[in-house]
């Protein structure tokens, strides 16, 4: 293994930024519960409010509406499962839940988990073979009876392939019926403009590790006057939506990193779809049949590509034993990669998704690291596709 | 040398492993899914197929801090290794699964891949010993004959072999153990995994009538005559003895085994234990370890697993192979594989057809 790794999955994590981290290791020296009365406590509610309004500032949002979770995935959950009790407990005709074929697990999983043993009707939009949800379909869905429609997800941006998706259509089509709307927004806050208030969204889902914060911080903006049934009861810290001793060093590096996306955000960005654009253009160049996915609209940090004959399994470890690191972007049952269902929705086969890699740039990654990716890839695919054949003999 | 170390997630393929990696060699982990829907948690005696064995073998991998991956090898473990064991029993053979993954599994796909991704070797906790000579590399039994696994490598040609490594053969199980508990590896006290590694509870008749649903038929002796009824032949082994169940005791009151089994008229025929012995096994099929053997030679010849080595002489005759015991073998069934032994060397393997010292007793299946 080289000494020095290219680390090249930034949309798996990305390193924290050095203010997290010193805004972290400050935090975790103090004592205080910021629930306790006392001076200690109101130290520490100062600090997890201060964070409360950096964050609902830099997200468009506000104070009241930030409700402070361990991540992305909880958000998820209590998005998805407290609108639909919600929902559902106001008028009980409310049993279906449109959501995007490609949304990530952390979504769909609690659907389909409300589908198999709570009564509701999970519906899977289609997306375009670039991966973007199509609007007719949601237009039709809604339609066909808006009354029995609990909720509405849609993520602002995809994690596998980068699709940007158009969040302000969904939000307008379902506002027409009242039907309240969800975004994960995970992977965007870092590259795109993301303002919750301007949005219209009702919900939306924001993590810290993806932007340079602490894994295990993240939050769910909620609309103040939307009702959501509680996952986590207890203390009923954060508007009694969600139980649990508020996490102090965590809310201030989460508000630190979200922080810092804001104001670095233009100029990454264009750092990003620079590197990323150079080294697909040599890509494409030096490899012969691949196929840039979701080209049309995507997050200027991620390039997903899809190489003919190949096993993405096989790359990945191709690549990572040249110190390379990236990812096949689709989740894995004890390790056995899965088809991507985000590929297949787009209309991809099951051989075209197995043979796909995600490169995700983030704020450290450099010219070297892509051109470690465009030397590493040309024998590795070589390699692969020797493999896939010797694989596929009777 | 770049190897690849099959990693169950057991004691074996982890020191294994880690003596691969002591050896100097750059040794990658994999761990290979026999399910894509494997099952959370290890039940009963098996030892490599859930969730936790595969995190058991990535935590040794992390220990040895070499790479580790997983392979999805579902699809043709299902077809090559469990769909043919169904078929087989459907056909009133006794098939070996064990041997048919180290054939078309670990030591054909895997190996396969392996080389192709510029590996120059797979190494796996098997206890046997690859020697090499002149001749090439050789076969041979494990110093622990208690563990000896030679039986179920021996469908291994030379090309296959000159690319394999088996660390553990000339360690004793015991000592195995103590070197893994040393290594401060956790699968150190793992138990062993024994029964079919696809059949979950161990219940083996179950699974096929599982999967071929019941197919009633008839036992009877060797007269012919009507003993009994069954619900399916694939349930039943030549040379079996308990669960029979029949209906009517034997006239001489002696127990009756499995003789014959005839799928097409599914009927499976019993008898006393004297008929289950043969003198002459055909073989089909002989593969050799390393160079082929003369015409005739003397050898040993082992029918099963932990069976014992019979003396004989064996004759090859292009895809036939006969074997002449100097002493009888008991309730040797079709499919079963022969592995023939030069004192502790595998000479080759060859699958064994109906046994024609027995043949002459049976019955005939039309006039059933």
């Amino acid at each position: 293994m080289p000494a020095t790794a290219h680390y090249l999955d930034h949309a798996a994590t990305t390193p924290m930024l050095p203010e997290a981290v010193a805004a972290v290791t400050a935090a975790l020296a103090e004592t205080g519960n910021p629930s306790s009365l006392h001076a200690s406590g109101r130290r520490a509610r100062r600090q997890v409010e201060e964070s409360r309004e950096q964050t609902a500032a830099c997200l468009g949002a506000r104070p009241a509406e930030v409700v402070l979770t361990s991540g992305g995935t909880e958000a998820d959950n209590l998005a998805v499962k407290g609108l639909y009790w919600s929902r559902q407990g106001s008028d009980p005709r409310r049993r279906r839940i449109l959501v995007s074929a490609v949304e990530h697990h952390a979504v769909l999983d609690p659907a389909a988990w409300l589908q198999a043993h709570d009564g509701a009707q999970v519906e899977l939009l289609p997306v375009d073979s670039d991966g973007r949800l199509r609007v007719d379909a949601l237009a039709d869905a809604i339609a066909r009876d808006p009354h029995d429609v609990a909720l509405v997800s849609c993520m602002w941006a995809n994690n596998e392939v980068g699709a940007l998706q158009p969040v302000a259509d969904v939000v307008a089509l379902a506002h027409e019926h009242g039907i309240p709307v969800h975004s994960d927004a995970v992977q965007a806050v870092n590259t795109v403009p993301v303002d919750f208030g301007a949005s219209g969204l009702d919900a939306m889902t924001v993590t810290g590790h993806k932007i340079g914060g602490p894994v295990g911080s993240g939050a769910l903006l909620v609309r103040r006057e939307l009702p959501l049934v509680p996952l986590l009861h207890g203390g009923g810290q954060e508007r009694d939506l969600r139980s649990g001793t508020l996490d102090v060093a965590s809310v201030r590096g989460l508000a630190v990193a979200i922080a810092c996306a804001g104001e670095h955000r233009a100029a990454l960005s264009e750092h990003l779809r620079s590197l990323r654009d150079d080294m697909e253009a040599r890509v494409v160049d030096s490899v012969a049949d691949v196929r840039v996915n979701a080209r049309l609209d995507r997050l200027p940090g991620t390039s997903h590509l899809t190489f003919a004959g190949c096993d993405g399994d096989a790359l990945l470890m191709l690549l990572d034993a040249r110190g390379v690191e990236c990812s096949t972007g689709s989740a894995c049952s004890a390790g056995v990669p899965q088809p991507s269902h985000v590929l297949l929705a787009m209309g991809r086969d099951e051989r075209a998704a197995a043979g796909s890699l995600r490169v995700s740039l983030g704020r450290t990654s450099t010219a070297a690291d892509t051109d470690a990716f465009v030397a590493a890839i040309v024998p590795a695919v070589e390699r692969a596709r020797a493999a896939g054949l010797a694989a596929a003999r009777p | 040398m770049r190897v690849l170390a099959a990693m169950s997630g057991g004691v074996d393929s982890a020191v294994a492993a880690a003596r691969a990696v002591d050896a100097g060699h750059r040794v990658t982990g994999v761990h290979l899914a026999l399910s894509r829907t494997p099952a959370a948690m290890r039940s009963g005696s098996r030892g490599c197929c859930s969730r936790e064995d595969a995190d058991d073998a990535r935590r040794v991998a992390d220990l040895l801090d070499i790479p580790f991956y997983v392979w999805d090898v579902s699809e043709r473990f299902q077809s090559d290794v469990v769909d043919d064991f169904v078929a087989e029993y459907a056909a009133g053979r006794t098939p070996n699964p064990c041997i048919r993954c180290n054939e078309r599994i670990k030591f054909a796909a895997v190996l396969d891949r392996a080389l192709a991704l510029g590996f120059d070797a797979v190494v796996t906790g098997h206890y046997a010993r690859r020697l090499d000579t002149t001749a090439g590399p050789e076969l041979h039994r494990a110093v622990d004959s208690a563990k000896d696994q030679s039986y179920v490598l021996a469908v291994l040609r030379p090309e296959q072999l000159a690319h394999a490594m088996f660390p553990l053969g000339g360690t004793p199980k015991s000592e195995v153990r103590a070197e893994a508990a040393q290594r401060g590896l956790a699968v150190a006290a793992k138990p062993d995994s024994h029964d079919i590694c696809f059949v979950a509870d161990g219940d083996t008749r179950g699974f096929l009538r599982r999967a071929l649903g019941d197919r009633p038929g008839r036992f009877v002796d060797e007269s012919g005559a009507t003993v009994g009824t069954h619900d399916g032949s694939y349930g039943f082994t030549v040379g079996q003895r308990r669960g029979l169940r029949l209906g009517t005791p034997a006239a001489d009151g002696e127990a009756r085994y499995v003789l014959d089994i005839e799928p097409v008229s599914r009927t499976v025929t019993v008898g006393r234990r004297e008929s289950l012995a043969s003198r002459v096994v055909d073989a089909d099929a002989p593969v050799w370890c390393t160079a082929e053997p003369p015409p005739t030679f003397p050898a040993h010849v082992q029918l099963r697993a932990h069976g014992e080595p019979l003396p004989a002489s064996v004759a090859v005759d292009g895809q036939r192979l006969t074997a002449r015991l100097e002493r009888p073998a008991y309730g040797v069934a079709a499919g079963q594989t022969l592995v023939v032994y030069e004192r502790t060397r595998v000479v080759g393997s060859a699958t064994v057809v109906v046994p024609a010292g027995r043949a002459a007793a049976t019955v005939p299946p039309s006039s059933r």
